[in-house]
């Protein structure tokens, strides 16, 4: 056992102070310290991508990331998504498409789509396939998440026709 | 169904599934989201067959290990046919271990982590036996024998043999023969396995939370291991992460979790992580196939002669028993074709490696692979295009008892196969196939017709000799004084959307909308006693259950509304929440019915109070069936394939939520592409296991599965009250045939072929590399055929 660091952890606008040891995982800090249990792990290896969570607006995978390496940073989970009782554009094409079986993957899923689609609004769709990509699901066979990631993106571009 | 909604059926529309809200905002509560007093961690095998000599635990550490769990009895599933041979699977490994992974002790710590960091100071002493790995070697004379109860290895044995086999048999104008090779799969739900016992003071009862499939069984199974009355075990299956076959067996660390709480009156998780998951959470599909069929002159298949082995591990599933894959292969390998005569041998053999368990689609996949690959070497040695082959052999009446004696209900297999063949345009493809081969490119089509044994209830599992027999559902309806519905079932979905197609189903009979409807489901305290969520049984038996029951609340409604509306029933429809007299101005809400018929009865002649209602139902089964087709392109430089396109025309009867039933074929499709092309558990000689990460077991990607052209036929089935036939596991039955046949279609002027799966790029390069002689198609410049 080795000895616990300070940190603070922003999360969804939220700052949390907590003490961790230097091995904790961001994710482990997020769903045990900070008791958001929203973001899921699925590998613990950086494969599966069911633990993606926005650090300073960038895709992560949260069990990669020490904990105290996110230390004042600004991060971003499924809890965060919607705006009161309004859901996020994904979140609400998710639901629309089926884009979503078991759910366990989803909120990783939502969160790397959420911060493709805000850093590169115009993505093609090709693009945006090779992203979707870095992220395993084992429900859906891929096409309706793929279908929704497209609606949303074209809800936040404002409704202009994609291109 | 409900003749008042005719203009407005819930039944067969697209809507938004009730269970995603809470998914979507990260509210879905799932095992490992709650928190403990004791964290587990188990120390498992690294060896795959030894005796354990010494367990060196670091002092002071709390280390559980056999010796503990003397009063605890081993799981020991039974088989009352087949020449099973039971074999007992200690909590954890009782002096042996018998695969890579094997629990043999647990540690329990305050956290996760500290319970990580003392497990891997447990050091394990153990002699080292010889280990064997793959199901033919273990078949030899020779071979070690990993259970003195199983001689020879042979756990469990079916034979079938037509009368007047031999004589058709030698009618034969041709013999066509596949060898097919499937090799080990992990079912991969996204969340691992991980359980949760409480142990309530106040009560003295626990509760198991745990990501199962079936939480009544684990409730029955544990309590009995345990020694403990049922009535003191609650079992909640919350949010499950998938499980595909995977979550329904027993995990013998659930069990311990138990054992613990009850022990030590405190709480006590455990979360699998993906290691665990992939080497000793279950595995399927480890079988040799080979098949030989005799062909009439006119190409009609006339026998079938089958042997299967295949490898089920260690040990014996629970509940359905190392018997499941070798003897469904057996029962159900003449799938959706019409021939009179089988022999089928099919052997379950124990090796040291990680047990195998139901895995969507149970041994099928295999089966439709190498039946499907006979139909297209036979087409080949006939000169018929592989379209023709299937037209003549596919059944065209019903009912209509297979070779094994399966009924087969009304279906529409030759009518699937017409709507891909005409979507798909062989002889367009054909053309195109050729302009591409001229250019060094190296297209295939394949085709994989096959049916899907759905909802079958009691007399299945009787008929395989399973001493428990897990088919009847149980759903009781009923309506509280605020209006608002519950249907209690005993299924317990984990993604299928069952909450929602269930509600639909009740919304029609009841004449309110859905999302008044609250199924509730995963809670043993709640929910009546079922057997869970597998065998795409859910929607047709749980389904039916549920449309009994809302048809007997319905009646009693109209009956109450009668009295009140002062009309027959039969003028009294139920709509938008209300009764009303037909062609009036005359209503009453169903919230007041329900008020009255709790507080009021004694005011109507012949109405019991309460508004509850049970039903059960138990039905035979039925098929549905489906017609996949793949067009793929083959490197073959690289050996990579890569799917082009993919076609499904299914059947599963009426569709109660086609957004739904699209969503279980596409997922299926992608196990199946998976099955087809990457996904492969690696044992080495020694039983190590090289697969234990996702870096090296690869479930496919968004890049690896195609968008799939979806066709729909409706043949409704007699057999289910909802005419709803289940499809849970048909996506992943026809997908590797389709897939490999389309690959030994694109090789075929190399004179390749490929009878295993998966069929990776380091094996099609092998059989390429293997050619005796350089093909003449090698690269571009070379020409086509």
């Amino acid at each position: 056992m080795s000895e616990k660091t300070a940190i603070t952890l922003h999360i969804n606008g939220r700052d949390y102070a907590i003490a961790v040891e230097p091995r904790r995982t961001l994710a482990d800090a997020i769903r045990e310290d900070c008791g958001q249990t929203g973001t899921h792990l699925g590998c613990e290896h950086g494969a599966c991508g069911a633990c993606t969570v926005l650090v300073d607006g960038e895709p992560v995978r949260a069990c990669l990331m020490f904990a105290v390496q996110a230390d004042g940073k600004s991060i971003r989970t499924v809890e965060g998504l919607a705006d009161g009782d309004t859901l996020h554009p994904l979140q609400q094409a998710f639901m629309e498409h089926h884009g979503l079986q078991c759910g366990f993957c989803t909120p990783g899923f939502l969160m790397l789509a959420v911060g493709v689609l805000e850093r590169e609004p115009d993505i093609s769709d090709d693009d945006l396939l090779d992203v979707l990509s870095s992220n395993l699901c084992r429900c859906t066979g891929y096409q309706n998440i793929v279908k929704a990631v497209r609606a949303a993106a074209q809800q936040m571009r404002g409704n202009r026709p994609a291109r | 169904m409900s003749t008042q909604s005719k203009g407005m059926s819930w039944v067969g529309r697209s809507i938004r599934r009730l269970e995603d809200p809470a998914l979507v905002t990260g509210r879905g509560y799932f095992t490992g989201d709650l928190a403990a007093a004791h964290w587990v961690r188990f120390v498992r095998s690294p060896v795959a067959a030894g005796r354990i000599v010494k367990i060196g635990a670091p002092e002071s550490a709390m280390v559980i290990t056999a010796a503990n769990l003397a009063s605890v009895k081993p799981i020991a599933p039974l088989l009352h046919k087949f020449n099973y041979k039971p074999v007992a699977q200690p909590i954890l490994a009782d002096g042996v271990v018998r695969f890579v992974g094997e629990p043999v002790a647990a540690v329990v710590a305050a956290s996760e982590q500290e319970a990580e960091d003392i497990a891997d100071a447990v050091v394990l002493t153990i002699d080292e036996t010889a280990a064997i790995v793959d199901g033919r070697a273990a078949l030899a004379a020779d071979a070690p024998q990993v259970h003195a109860t199983v001689p020879g290895n042979v756990i469990v044995e079916g034979a079938h043999k037509t009368d007047g086999f031999d004589a058709a048999w030698a009618r034969a104008h041709r013999i066509v023969t596949v060898e097919a090779r499937s090799h080990r799969q992990n079912a991969t739900p996204m969340e691992p396995r991980g359980g949760h016992a409480a142990y309530d003071a106040a009560s003295g009862r626990i509760t198991l939370t745990c990501a199962t499939q079936m939480p009544h069984l684990m409730r029955t199974a544990i309590a009995d291991l345990i020694g403990m009355a049922e009535s003191d075990l609650r079992v909640i299956a919350p949010d499950v992460g998938g499980g595909f076959g995977q979550k329904m067996s027993l995990a013998a660390e659930y069990v311990l979790l138990v054992w613990l709480a009850r022990q030590y009156k405190s709480s006590f998780a455990w979360r699998e992580d993906r290691r665990e998951n992939l080497i000793a959470g279950f595995h399927a599909r480890d079988q040799y196939l080979t098949l030989a069929g005799a062909f009439d002159a006119d190409a009609k298949l006339i026998a079938l002669k089958a042997d299967i082995i295949a490898n089920v591990g260690a040990y014996s599933c629970f509940p359905t028993t190392a018997g499941i894959e070798p003897l469904m292969a057996m029962a159900e390998l003449p799938g959706p074709y019409d021939f009179r005569h089988y022999e089928c041998r099919a052997r379950g053999v124990v090796t040291n490696t990680c047990t195998i368990a139901p895995y969507r689609g149970v041994s099928r996949p295999v089966n439709a692979f190498g039946l499907e690959r006979l139909m297209d070497k036979a087409a080949a040695a006939f000169g018929l295009d592989v379209v023709e082959i299937r037209r003549r052999n596919l059944v065209d009446r019903f009912p209509y008892t297979t070779a094994y004696g399966l009924e087969l209900d009304e279906a529409s297999y030759r009518q699937t196969l017409d709507v891909v063949a005409k979507a798909i345009d062989l002889p367009a493809f054909r053309a195109r196939q050729s302009e591409a081969r001229a250019q060094g490119r190296h297209l295939g089509i394949g085709f994989a017709t096959f049916c899907e044994r759905t909802g079958y209830g009691t007399a299945t599992f009787v008929e395989r000799g399973m001493a428990i027999t897990p088919g009847w559902e149980t759903v009781v309806v009923s309506v509280d004084q605020s209006g608002l519905v519950e249907a209690r079932i005993g299924a317990s979905p984990h993604g299928q959307g069952l909450r929602t197609t269930l509600a639909q189903i009740v919304a029609d009979e009841l004449g309110i909308s859905p999302d008044m409807i609250k199924v509730v489901h995963g809670d043993t305290d709640r929910a009546p006693y079922g057997w869970g969520t597998f065998a795409s049984r859910s929607l047709v038996i749980s389904g039916g259950a549920t449309l009994i029951a809302a048809r007997k609340v319905r009646t009693k409604l109209l009956k109450l509304a009668s009295h009140i509306l002062e009309a027959a029933p039969h003028d009294i429809v139920l709509e938008d929440g209300t009764a009303k007299v037909i062609g009036t101005d005359r209503s009453v809400p169903i919230a007041t019915l329900a008020h009255e018929a709790h507080t009021q009865s004694h005011l109507y002649d012949g109405i019991e109070p309460g508004l509850t209602d049970e039903g059960f139902y138990d039905p035979p089964g039925t098929f549905s069936n489906a017609c996949h087709v793949a067009i793929v392109e083959v490197d073959i430089e690289t050996g990579q394939v890569k799917i082009e396109k993919f076609l499904v025309a299914e059947d599963a009867g009426r569709i109660i939520n086609p957004m739904i039933a699209d969503g279980q074929v596409h997922g299926g499709v992608a196990q199946g592409i998976g099955n087809a092309l990457l996904e492969e558990i690696i044992y080495d000689d020694t039983g190590t296991i090289l697969t234990a990460s996702l870096a090296d077991y690869l479930p496919p990607t968004a890049r690896d599965v195609p968008e799939i052209d979806m066709h729909h036929l409706t043949t409704p089935s007699p057999n289910s009250v909802t005419e709803a036939k289940g499809l849970g596991e048909g996506g992943t039955i026809g997908a590797p045939a389709a897939v490999i046949n389309a690959i030994n279609d694109a090789l075929v002027a190399f004179g390749v072929t490929i009878d295993e799966i998966p069929a990776t790029p380091q094996r099609i390069r092998a059989a390429l590399r293997n050619l005796s002689s350089p093909s003449p198609l090698w690269g571009a410049e070379k020409g086509g055929v």
